[in-house]
């Protein structure tokens, strides 16, 4: 979808290039964040893209086709711009705001108008309310909203993003970012995101450009950069902790192990020891008839019991995940509890399996070969 | 205890009948004042039209002028000079309206002409320094976001950049109009009439009543103007960008 060939861009008195021969492509409904610490040349290599910045040597290619062959007001009209001030025109209304590309574009008014309404539906706002302000009147986080629905106006294929949630305080951008998330399911925009913040990198990202001193220095999947930076300078960046921010990447459903490890209410002891030593379990969850867990028997305690399991021998239980979560939350929820797994059940309340500890960190293991 | 509440309302008493005795007398010599200054209606007509004749045609050729001068200086290409012009008008508003006037009659001669030649610079100034500090301040990123939509420069001015800057270009006219309405009274020293007229014959025939017929009329003139001005400027400055709503 996006392509860069070659990239480098030089400023006349400045001894070395900003940016220096990058090369990177970004697929169709991908969000790809370039990341690094300030001046590394991030924001000139997005703003290279749509001809804010005019590069010395290397090509550009948009769904194909050099952007140099395009009329540059043209190539910008078809690319959504979303900066880090958000830049709404305070002399416009929120939906004089929106119309602004499609209006450019000559639309007619009621078009843009319906457009306008719908983009504030998608980024939650209610149109009633929010068509007529003018953006003063608007909160950090609704200001940045309309921000993205402005960008959204005329559908385009491609979003660049300066920034966006830079200036949001942290409460917010998280809420921010998940309901960003939730219209890019929505909208599949290829998007190119720049943010000095790994989290926010990780949390939003498909691929991850790492640039340094102008240089892209990896570009890869955020697992990967977790998981296998590729020098010092990245391991370093993304932090010491860069195992635990894998954790996010993770959800519950993917982490499962021991599935079939429960016995039901009224099944005999004997038979859970079984499952027990089938699964190689530590502890057993005990299930009502419709899948309900009701407690759980360790190994050691099911040894000492004989009989008909019920509810009343079991151990309850504290803490459950939901398959949905990321294993951030559940392995947070495992130490507020003291537990080294946890039951995960889905919506309805149904047992579906373990996230374990041990599993986790097996799950996370890099293979020792790969360490430099 | 009773002798003191006695006393207070005593007080009171004499209080209200001074206060009373005032304002009879105040209101009684300005019904006196008023009439004489009314005889002089007819000449405070002729000359508010004749005056604010002049500050209209001055007005209008210096917003015409004016506001394109700060446009073109605020464009980035002329980041350079602009700095140089600016400076140099901001020096050339020191110089006294009288002078103005007086430099003018001496280059153009006696009348209207010179008179509104002199208003015109006068006015000219204020206008053009708000023209350009107001796009001066209009904030990068709204003209970063503008061009990264799209827009060609011509309509970033045009769309962004003129109408939140139009408050502050606006304050300048109602400052400079304000002024100018101040200042026209001395057209009447070279030969350009208006209520100078009144004001200066009667600080010359020492006719306090006549200074005052020029006068008032000169005040509630300025406040009449910057008021319209000021209801212009409601007008037409989007909600958005006007500070007071």
């Amino acid at each position: 979808m996006i392509k860069l060939s070659n990239v480098t861009k030089r400023y006349g008195g400045t001894s070395g290039p900003v940016v220096d021969g990058i090369n990177m492509e970004v697929g169709a409904g991908e969000i790809c964040v370039l990341l690094g610490p300030s001046g590394c040349g991030k924001t000139t290599t997005l703003k290279m893209i749509n001809r804010l910045i005019q590069p010395t040597s290397g090509k550009i290619f948009l769904e194909g086709k050099d952007t140099d062959e395009f009329d540059v007001v043209e190539l910008r009209r078809r690319i959504g711009y979303v900066i880090q001030q958000i830049g709404l025109f305070p002399n416009m209304t929120v939906e004089e705001n929106i119309c602004v590309v499609p209006q450019l574009l000559g639309w007619d008014k009621a078009k843009a108008r319906r457009r306008a309404a719908e983009l504030l539906e998608i980024v939650a706002l209610d149109p009633g309310v929010f068509l007529a302000r003018y953006p003063k009147d608007l909160s950090g986080g609704q200001a940045q909203r309309v921000g993205v629905a402005r960008a959204l106006a005329t559908d385009p294929a491609v979003m660049l993003m300066d920034e966006p949630f830079g200036a949001i305080d942290p409460i917010n951008r998280e809420l921010i970012q998940d309901e960003f998330l939730r219209i890019q399911r929505q909208v599949k925009k290829t998007i190119v995101f720049v943010s000095h913040d790994i989290d926010e990198a990780v949390k939003m990202a498909d691929k991850i450009a790492i640039f340094r001193a102008g240089q892209l220095e990896q570009f890869d999947t955020p697992d990967n950069i977790l998981a296998r930076p590729a020098s010092p300078f990245i391991a370093g960046f993304v932090g010491t902790d860069r195992a635990l921010k894998r954790l996010r990447l993770v959800r519950a459903r993917d982490a499962l192990s021991a599935c079939g490890c429960s016995v039901r209410v009224g099944e005999s002891s004997a038979r859970a020891r079984a499952v027990l030593a089938e699964h190689g379990a530590d502890q057993i969850v005990l299930l009502d008839a419709a899948d309900k867990p009701q407690g759980y028997f360790t190994a050691a305690q099911l040894h000492a019991l004989d009989g008909v399991l019920t509810s009343a021998h079991a151990f309850r239980i504290q803490n459950t995940a939901n398959p949905g979560d990321d294993l951030r939350a559940v392995v947070s929820s495992m130490f507020a509890s003291g537990a080294s797994w946890l039951p995960t059940v889905d919506d309805d309340g149904r047992f579906v399996g373990y996230v374990s500890q041990a599993h986790i960190v097996e799950l996370l293991r890099v293979p020792a070969v790969e360490q430099t | 205890m009773k002798y003191e509440r006695h006393m207070r309302a005593a007080a009171c008493v004499n209080a209200a009948i001074g206060l009373t005795l005032t304002v009879a007398c105040t209101s009684a010599r300005a019904d006196n004042w008023w009439s004489s200054v009314a005889q002089y209606r007819s000449d405070i007509v002729y000359q508010s039209i004749q005056m604010m004749e002049m500050v209209a045609i001055a007005g209008v050729l210096a917003i015409v002028v004016a506001v394109p001068v700060g446009i073109y200086m605020s464009r980035p290409s002329q980041r350079h000079g602009a700095a140089v012009v600016m400076q140099t008008l901001n020096v050339g508003q020191a110089v006294p309206k009288l002078a103005l006037l007086a430099l003018a009659m001496s280059v153009m001669g006696i009348g209207r002409v010179p008179a509104i030649f002199g208003l015109w610079v006068a006015t000219l100034l204020p206008i053009a320094l708000n023209t350009y500090e107001g796009l001066r301040a209009v904030p990068r990123a709204l003209i970063e976001a503008a061009t990264g939509m799209g827009m060609t420069p011509l309509q970033i001015l045009w769309r962004v950049e003129l109408p939140n800057a139009l408050y502050v270009i606006f304050a300048g006219i109602r400052t400079a109009l304000a002024i100018t309405v101040g200042t026209a009274p001395l057209a009447f020293l070279i030969g350009g009439g208006g209520l100078g007229e009144l004001i200066f014959t009667g600080i010359d025939l020492n006719d306090f009543t006549m200074l005052l017929a020029g006068a008032i009329p000169t005040a509630l003139l300025a406040i009449f103007t910057d008021v319209f001005v000021g209801q212009v400027q409601r007008g037409l400055v989007s909600r958005g960008v006007n500070p007071q709503s």
